[in-house]
C-alpha cells in the first residue's frame, strides 16, 4: 500500500454517530462480507493435503496416503476426492479399503482408476 | 502403570505397547471453579478453583500453612525442548507448579513439509510432531493429570501446509487444542494464500468434530511489527477473520480463543494503552473466549525485566479478563526456554492472578475515560475491513500489503508484508472439486456428492478412524540414528551407574548458568567473565546477558557453560537431616523436666522475626512444648546474655545473630563460649546460634553447641534441647 497520513478524522466521519453495538455489529457484517467469498472457495476446492487427511480417516497410513494422492494430482483426478477413488476401486474389484488402497500404493488398478474417472462423471 | 512423587516418569514405561494406546479422553477442559467466597486457611477467594492433589505451592506458602489456591482460569506453558522423552518431564515440573495446558512448540520447518513424519526425530526449538511423539505425550498427560488431579490438556499446531492432516492426526490422538489461523500461514510462513484458506475450512471442522480448542495467530502481528502499539486495528481485524470463517467452518464459539498479547511494553506507557485495547477486544468478541499471552515483541534477555512484563500483563488479564492466562518463560529472549524458567514463567501467572483475586469488586474502570479510546479502535478496525472490500477482498488485500503495515490504520507505512495469492509455499496445488467429487468420511467441510440416502460419509466405510480408532496405522520409526531409542542410549547407562550432571532441558545436557559482578566496562567484563570460565574448566562458554551497573564501575554478567564431568550419586555425603522428636515425646520430656532458656538478638542485630518464630506459642515455637523462655530483645550484649541466664537458671542461650562480612558473628559466639567458662556455667549450659546464614557446621567450630539456619522450626531447637539435656541426665 501507499504511504498515507492518518486521515481517521476524515473517514471515521460516517461513523461517529452510531453507538457501540451499531458499530460492533458493523464489524461482524463487514468481517462476514470478507471470509464468506473464502468460504465459498474452501467450499469448492480440495488439495493434497486435503485428500491425504481423508485417507488417513480411512485408516491409510500417511506414507500410503502421500503416494496415492501424488498419483491422482498427477493423473489431474484429485478433484474426484481421493477416498472416493479408493472406494470405487474396493467396490469395483470386491475388496476392502485398505486392500484397494494398498494395490494403488503398488500401481495396481490405475488403468481402471482412468476408466471409471477420466471418461466424464463416475457413477 | 501410577506415577509416584519419588519417582521419575519411566520412558520406557511410556513406551512400553504404544501402538494400542488410547487417550483417555478428548475435547478441551476448563478448570472446576469454586464458589465465591470459598476458605483457605485465613482467606476467601472468590476467583479459585479446585486444589490440585499433588503441587507444588508459590514460595511464600508454608507461612500459610502450605495452601495452594488455583487461579480459576487456565494457565499453560510452553515447552520446546526438542526431545518429547524430555518435553514429558517438563510437563509434569509444570504441572506441580500449577500448569494444566502444555503447549508444545513445533520444530523449526516443519510448517513447510507438505504431509505428516514419523517416528521420534529430534527437533530445533521445538519438537517434530508425529504420531509417536504424540501419542507418547499424551500417554504422560493421562498419566500425569491423575498425579495431580487436574485434566492437562495437550496442545501443538494446526497450522502450515498439511494442516488438514494434523488436524486429523491431533483429533485421532486426543491432542486437546491447537493453534489454526490460516492468517498465519499466509503472513508468517509464505504459504499459498488459496491453499491456506481451503485447507484450514477443513482442519477447523475436524477439530470441531472432537471439541478441541482453538487458538488463532493474530498475536504474530504484534509480535513483527516494528511498532506494535500501531497494528491494534488490523489484530481486531484478524481476530475477526479467524474468528467468523471457524464458526462457518462448524466450531463452536465457546472452542475458539483469541490469542491476544498487549501490544505494549514500558517504556512507552503501557498499561492504559494495553487496557483500552484490552477492553475493546472483550466487547467486541463478548461471545469467544481469550487466551492472554504475554508480549513477547520487546523481551530482552534479562530475566527480571521479563517477569516484570509478566506479572504486569497477568495484572491486565486480572483487571479485564483471561480464560486463559499463557505464560511466556522469561528466558525466551536467550535460551531455548530451560526447565526452571517454565517454572518461573508458571509461578508468575499463578502468584500475580491469586494476588488479585476479586480485585474487579475493589476496582472498576472508569468509562467515560476509556470509552473514546474504545470506539476509536473499533472505528479504525472498521475502516480497514472497508478498505479491504473496496481493493477487491481479502486476498487482493494481502497482494498489496495491508496487513503488518506499521501504520497506525488508516495511517500507512507502506511497509505491510505482501503475499501474492498465486505465490507461496503450496501455489497451484488446489483443485476444483469435481461435481461428483466425494470423500467418504464424517466432518469433512465443503461439497461432497455422497451417494443417495447416506448422510455420514464414514457410514460408507464402515467407520471412520475418529470412530473406530483400531483402524489408526501406528508407524513406529522411519530413520535409524535419529529416534528416542537411541537418545536414550547413554542416558540409561548413565542413571544405571547413579551418574549426576546438571541439566537445563535435556537429561545429563551438562550445562549450568553463572553470574557474576566484574568491576570493568562492558566489554572487559565480558572478556574477564568467561576467562574466569575457562579457568573453572567449563566448557562451550557463552555469556547469555549483561547488565551495565554503570558504564566504569561495574557489569554484571550471566553466562552458561557445561560442565565436563559427573559425580557419583553413591559417592555423596549427603547433608544430614535434622533430628526431629516427634511432639508427644517432646510435651512429655519438657513436662517432667523444667527447662527455662533465655533468647536474644546479640550484637548489632535488630532482626527478630526468625527468633521470635522459633521461641512464640503461634508459630509452633518452642514454648509450644512446655519450656519457658525469657526474651531479652534485640542488640542484646553477649555479657547480658549470659548475666540473664546465671539469673533464671536457664539450660540454654538462644542467639540469634546475622552473618556478616566482617566477622561479627564469629565474634560474638567467641564471647558467648568464654565468657560462659569465665562464669563458670559453660558445662552446665547449652548455648545454641541460630540465623538464616548460620550452619551446624561453623557453630560448632565456634565452640556452639549447636547451630540452626533456614527453615528452622521450633521442633528441631526444642528436640536438640530434650537430647543434650538427655544426654547430660545420662553421664
Amino acid at each position: 500500500m501507499q504511504q498515507r497520513i492518518d486521515d481517521f478524522e476524515v473517514r471515521s466521519k460516517k461513523l461517529q454517530n452510531m453507538t457501540d453495538e451499531q458499530l460492533d455489529n458493523y464489524f461482524w457484517e463487514l468481517v462476514e462480507k470478507v471470509v464468506d467469498p473464502i468460504l465459498n472457495l474452501a467450499d469448492t476446492h480440495t488439495s493434497q493435503s486435503i485428500e491425504r487427511s481423508v485417507l488417513l480417516r480411512m485408516g491409510f497410513n500417511s506414507m500410503q496416503a502421500k503416494v496415492i494422492v501424488d498419483k491422482l494430482f498427477e493423473r489431474h483426478l484429485l478433484g474426484k476426492g481421493a477416498g472416493h477413488v479408493v472406494y470405487k476401486i474396493a467396490k469395483e474389484k470386491n475388496i476392502g479399503i485398505l486392500e484397494a488402497g494398498k494395490a494403488l500404493v503398488d500401481g495396481k488398478y490405475w488403468e481402471d482408476v482412468v476408466r471409471i474417472f477420466k471418461d466424464g462423471e463416475s457413477k | 502403570m501410577i506415577l509416584e512423587p519419588n519417582k521419575k516418569l519411566d520412558i520406557d514405561e511410556i513406551l512400553k505397547d504404544l501402538e494400542n494406546y488410547r487417550p483417555k479422553s478428548k475435547g478441551w477442559h476448563w478448570r472446576e471453579k469454586l464458589p465465591e467466597g470459598t476458605k483457605k486457611y485465613d482467606f476467601t477467594y472468590d476467583n479459585i478453583s479446585e486444589d490440585l492433589k499433588k503441587s507444588v505451592p508459590l514460595p511464600a506458602a508454608h507461612y500459610f500453612e502450605n495452601i495452594d489456591p488455583q487461579p480459576d482460569c487456565v494457565i499453560t506453558s510452553e515447552i520446546a525442548s526438542g526431545r518429547f522423552e524430555e518435553d514429558i518431564r517438563r510437563m509434569r515440573m509444570a504441572a506441580w507448579h500449577g500448569a494444566d495446558h502444555i503447549m508444545v512448540i513445533r520444530t523449526l520447518g516443519q510448517s513447510h513439509i507438505d504431509g505428516l513424519i514419523e517416528g521420534t526425530p529430534e527437533g530445533i526449538g521445538g519438537i517434530p510432531i508425529t504420531r509417536k511423539q504424540l501419542r507418547a505425550s499424551k500417554k504422560a498427560c493421562d498419566l500425569i493429570e491423575e498425579e495431580v488431579g487436574r485434566p492437562l490438556n495437550f496442545h501443538s499446531y494446526v497450522s502450515g501446509i498439511a494442516g488438514p492432516e494434523m488436524a486429523v492426526l491431533f483429533a485421532e490422538e486426543g491432542v486437546n487444542a491447537a493453534h489454526q489461523d490460516p492468517q498465519y500461514n499466509v503472513l508468517y510462513r509464505g504459504v499459498n494464500p488459496i491453499r491456506s484458506f481451503v485447507d484450514a475450512a477443513v482442519a477447523k471442522k475436524v477439530m470441531a468434530s472432537v471439541d478441541m480448542l482453538q487458538i488463532d495467530g493474530a498475536h504474530n502481528a504484534n509480535a513483527s511489527a516494528k511498532k506494535a502499539w500501531c497494528v491494534m486495528p488490523e489484530l481486531i481485524v484478524q481476530h475477526g477473520i479467524n474468528s467468523l470463517f471457524s464458526v462457518k467452518s462448524g466450531m463452536k464459539k465457546e472452542n475458539i480463543a483469541l490469542s491476544t498479547v498487549p501490544p505494549t511494553i514500558s517504556p512507552s506507557p503501557e498499561f492504559r494503552i494495553n487496557l483500552v485495547y484490552a477492553l475493546t477486544l472483550r466487547e467486541m468478541f463478548k461471545d469467544y473466549k481469550f487466551r492472554a499471552q504475554m508480549n513477547t515483541r520487546y523481551i530482552e534477555s534479562d530475566l527480571f525485566d521479563a517477569t516484570r512484563v509478566h506479572v504486569l500483563n497477568s495484572a491486565l488479564s486480572k483487571l479485564t479478563s483471561a480464560d486463559i492466562q499463557s505464560t511466556i518463560t522469561p528466558d525466551e529472549g536467550r535460551n531455548v526456554p530451560w526447565h526452571i524458567n517454565s517454572i518461573r514463567g508458571v509461578e508468575t501467572a499463578k502468584h500475580t492472578l491469586i494476588s488479585m483475586d476479586g480485585i474487579k469488586k475493589y476496582l472498576s474502570i472508569n468509562e467515560e475515560t476509556v470509552r473514546g479510546e474504545i470506539r476509536e479502535l473499533k472505528m479504525r478496525s472498521i475502516l480497514m475491513l472497508e478498505e479491504m472490500l473496496e481493493m477487491g477482498g481479502y486476498f487482493q488485500a494481502v497482494e498489496e500489503g495491508i496487513f503488518v503495515d506499521n501504520g497506525k490504520y488508516p495511517e500507512r507505512h507502506g511497509d505491510g508484508i505482501k503475499r501474492p495469492k498465486d505465490g507461496g509455499i503450496g501455489a497451484g496445488s488446489v483443485v476444483d472439486r469435481d461435481k461428483d467429487y466425494m470423500a467418504p468420511v464424517c466432518n469433512h467441510f465443503g461439497y461432497n456428492n455422497l451417494p443417495e440416502g447416506i448422510e455420514k460419509g464414514c457410514d460408507l466405510i464402515d467407520g471412520c478412524t475418529l470412530e473406530k480408532p483400531e483402524k489408526i496405522q501406528f508407524i513406529n520409526e522411519l530413520d535409524e540414528t535419529d529416534n528416542v531409542e537411541m537418545r536414550l542410549k547413554d542416558i540409561r547407562e548413565y542413571r544405571k551407574q547413579g551418574l549426576i550432571k546438571p541439566e537445563v532441558e535435556w537429561s545429563y545436557d551438562g550445562w549450568i548458568q553463572l553470574d557474576m559482578t566484574i568491576p570493568e566496562p562492558e566489554q572487559y567484563a565480558e572478556a574477564a567473565a568467561i576467562e574466569i570460565c575457562k579457568k573453572m574448566n567449563l566448557e562451550e562458554v557463552q555469556v547469555i546477558s549483561k547488565t551495565v551497573l554503570h558504564p566504569a564501575e561495574a557489569t554484571y554478567v550471566e553466562l552458561k557453560a557445561k560442565v565436563p564431568f559427573f559425580v557419583k550419586k553413591d559417592e555423596l555425603v549427603l547433608p544430614k537431616k535434622p533430628d526431629i522428636m516427634d511432639s508427644d515425646e517432646l510435651f512429655d520430656f519438657f513436662e517432667k523436666n523444667e527447662v527455662k532458656v533465655v533468647a536474644g538478638t546479640v550484637g548489632n542485630d535488630e532482626h527478630n522475626v526468625g527468633l521470635r518464630e522459633i521461641l512464640d506459642i503461634k508459630h509452633g515455637g518452642i514454648e509450644k512444648y512446655g519450656i519457658k523462655y525469657s526474651y531479652l530483645g534485640t542488640s542484646v550484649p553477649p555479657e547480658k546474655m549470659i548475666d540473664a541466664a546465671i539469673e533464671t537458671g536457664a539450660k540454654a542461650i538462644l542467639a540469634s545473630m546475622i552473618v556478616t562480612h566482617n566477622e561479627i558473628h564469629v565474634e560474638s559466639m567467641k564471647k558467648l563460649h568464654e565468657l560462659a567458662i569465665e562464669k563458670g556455667i559453660r558445662d552446665k549450659i547449652l548455648i545454641i546460634v541460630g540465623g538464616t546464614q548460620i550452619n551446624n557446621d561453623s557453630a560448632k567450630a565456634n565452640n556452639m553447641d549447636a547451630g540452626f539456619g533456614r527453615g528452622t522450626k521450633g521442633n528441631h531447637v526444642a528436640s536438640f534441647i530434650a537430647k543434650a539435656i538427655k544426654a547430660k541426665q545420662e553421664n
